[in-house]
C-alpha cells in the first residue's frame, strides 16, 4: 500500500508557500503599491457581532468535535485545533 | 523523517515570522472581551448517546495578557451497529480540560494552550502555539500555528495492553477584508499521526465457510502513520437590512487515500434588539480509506484492514437552527450582560459501502446502514 500519497517534497512547498505569503504580508502590501482600500471608519458592518464566524466558541468547539468523531476529515477550521484524543 | 522536517521547517517559519514582526511598528490592537459561557450538549443518534456539560471562562488579567480556561465533558452510553454486532454495550466517561494564556503586543497575538482528556482507556494531552499578526492597515491578519499531542491508549480488561500514538499539526492562514461588507479567509494545516491509530476494539469480518455463521470477525490493523492536508475557504457577508451570511469549503485529503470536502452556509438574522436567528445547512462527503473493506474475503486478507464506517463512503448532511437570546438587564449579575443560547443540528449520514450487519439479506448484501442524529447545545454566554 502507499504510506505517503503527500511527500516531503508537497509539505516543502506548502511551507514555502506560506513563508511566501507571510512575507508579502508583513512586509506590506503597499511596498508594491497597493494601498489598504477599506478605510478603518468604513468597517463599522464588519465590526456587527452578528458577523463573527467564531461568535459562540463554546458551541463551535463542540460541533468540531462531534464531526470529527464521525468523519475522517480533520483540520483548517480555523479555530486552534489541538486534537480529539477520542476512539 | 517527515516529521522532523515539518518541525524544521516550522521552526525557521516562526523565526522568519517573530523577525518580521518585531521589524514592524504599528497601533496596538486589543483582546477580546472578558466571558463566561456554561453549556450543556447532547448527542442523540445511531444507538449512542452522549451528553455532558461544559464551562469556558475567559479573564483579561492586563491590556495585553488573558488567560483561558476550559472544561467539558462527554458522559458516553453506547449501542452503536459495530459494537452491537461484535461486542457488548459500554458506557464511559470523558473529561478534557484547557489552559490557554494569549499575550498581545501592537499587532501581534501570541497564544499558548495545554490540553489534556482523560478517559478510561486514554489519555490525551497536547500543547499549541499560534502567532496572528494585524497587518496592510489592518486589512489582513495572517496567522501560523503548531501543536503536539502525545496519546496514550489503553484497553479496558486488558492490563498488558499499552499502545502510544503522537500527532503533529502546523496551520496557517490569513483572513481578508476585501469590501465593507465582505470579509474572507484561507486556511491550511497540514498533520501528521504515528504510532497506533486503531481502535483497539474494533474489528473486520470475513467470509469464513468453516463456521455455521459464514462469517469471522478478527481486529483491526492500520498503518502506523496518517498524513493529511487540509485547506478551507471561508467568507462572511453582511447584507444590507443587517444579517449575516457564511459560506465555508473545505477539501481533505490524506495518505490513507481518503479525500473529502465539506461545504456550509449559513444565515444569522437579528430581530429587534435581543434576538438572533441562526440557520445552517452543511453537506460533507468521503471516498474510502485504501485498505477499508465492508467484507474481507478471508482472514489475514491484507497487511491492513478496517471496518471501521468513519473510513468507508459516506455522506452527510447537517440542518442546523439556532437561536440567541439577551437577556434583560433586570436578570444579569451585576454590570454583566448575559445570552442565552439553544442550537439544534439534525444530521442524517449515509453508507455507500458499509452494510448494517444486524440487517437481514445475507453476508455481505445486507443493506447499507445509515441514521440520524440529533444534537443539542444549550448555554448562557456571560460577558464581564
Amino acid at each position: 500500500m502507499k504510506t505517503f500519497t503527500l511527500s516531503p517534497r508537497t509539505i516543502a512547498l506548502t511551507l514555502k508557500g506560506i513563508a511566501l505569503l507571510s512575507i508579502i504580508g508583513l512586509s506590506g502590501c503597499s511596498s508594491m503599491g497597493i494601498e489598504p482600500w477599506v478605510k478603518p471608519y468604513e468597517r463599522q458592518n464588519l465590526a456587527d457581532p452578528i458577523m463573527r464566524m467564531n461568535r459562540h466558541p463554546s458551541a463551535s468547539m463542540h460541533i468540531a468535535h462531534v464531526l470529527e468523531g464521525r468523519e475522517s476529515s480533520r483540520g483548517a477550521e480555523g479555530t486552534g485545533g489541538g486534537g480529539c484524543g477520542c476512539n | 523523517m517527515v516529521v522532523t522536517n515539518w518541525l524544521n521547517n516550522s521552526i525557521k517559519l516562526l523565526a522568519a515570522l517573530s523577525i518580521g514582526i518585531s521589524s514592524l511598528t504599528a497601533q496596538a490592537a486589543v483582546l477580546d472581551p472578558d466571558r463566561a459561557d456554561m453549556l450543556y450538549h447532547s448527542y442523540e443518534g445511531g444507538g449512542m448517546t452522549i451528553d455532558g456539560p461544559s464551562v469556558m471562562l475567559r479573564k483579561k488579567a492586563s491590556e495585553s495578557v488573558a488567560i483561558t480556561a476550559y472544561y467539558y465533558m462527554d458522559s458516553i452510553s453506547s449501542a452503536s451497529v459495530d459494537v452491537v454486532s461484535t461486542a457488548s454495550p459500554y458506557t464511559e466517561k470523558r473529561h478534557e480540560g484547557q489552559v490557554g494564556v494569549e499575550y498581545l503586543y501592537d499587532k501581534t497575538l501570541m497564544s499558548l494552550n495545554l490540553r489534556q482528556s482523560n478517559e478510561d482507556d486514554y489519555l490525551a494531552q497536547s500543547f499549541s502555539i499560534n502567532v496572528s499578526q494585524d497587518t496592510f492597515g489592518d486589512l489582513t491578519n495572517l496567522n501560523l500555528g503548531l501543536s503536539y499531542g502525545d496519546n496514550e491508549i489503553k484497553r479496558n480488561g486488558d492490563d498488558i495492553f499499552e499502545e502510544q500514538s503522537e500527532q503533529y499539526r502546523i496551520r496557517a492562514g490569513i483572513n481578508q477584508i476585501l469590501t465593507r461588507n465582505l470579509t474572507a479567509s484561507f486556511n491550511v494545516e497540514a498533520i501528521a499521526d504515528s504510532g497506533y491509530l486503531n481502535n483497539p476494539y474494533r474489528t473486520v469480518r470475513y467470509l469464513d465457510s468453516s463456521i455455521p455463521s459464514g462469517v469471522g470477525y478478527q481486529a483491526e490493523v492500520y498503518p502506523e502513520t496518517r498524513n493529511s492536508f487540509a485547506a478551507k475557504l471561508s467568507a462572511s457577508y453582511f447584507l444590507p437590512y443587517r444579517a449575516a451570511l457564511f459560506f465555508h469549503y473545505r477539501h481533505f485529503n490524506d495518505s490513507w487515500e481518503i479525500t473529502a470536502s465539506d461545504v456550509e452556509v449559513g444565515y444569522r438574522h437579528p430581530i429587534g434588539d435581543s434576538i438572533e436567528l441562526e440557520l445552517k445547512v452543511r453537506y460533507y462527503q468521503q471516498t474510502q480509506a485504501e485498505f477499508y473493506s465492508d467484507l474481507f474475503p478471508y482472514r489475514d486478507a491484507q497487511n491492513y484492514m478496517a471496518r471501521d464506517k468513519e473510513l468507508s463512503d459516506f455522506s452527510d448532511i447537517t440542518y442546523g437552527l439556532g437561536i440567541t437570546y439577551q437577556l434583560p438587564a433586570s436578570v444579569s449579575f451585576g454590570d454583566t450582560r448575559s445570552e442565552a443560547s439553544l442550537q439544534w443540528d439534525y444530521i442524517d449520514f449515509q453508507y455507500n459501502n458499509f452494510r448494517d450487519p444486524t440487517a437481514d439479506g445475507g453476508i455481505g448484501n445486507e443493506p447499507f446502514y445509515g441514521f440520524s442524529a440529533n444534537v443539542i447545545r444549550a448555554f448562557v454566554s456571560v460577558y464581564f
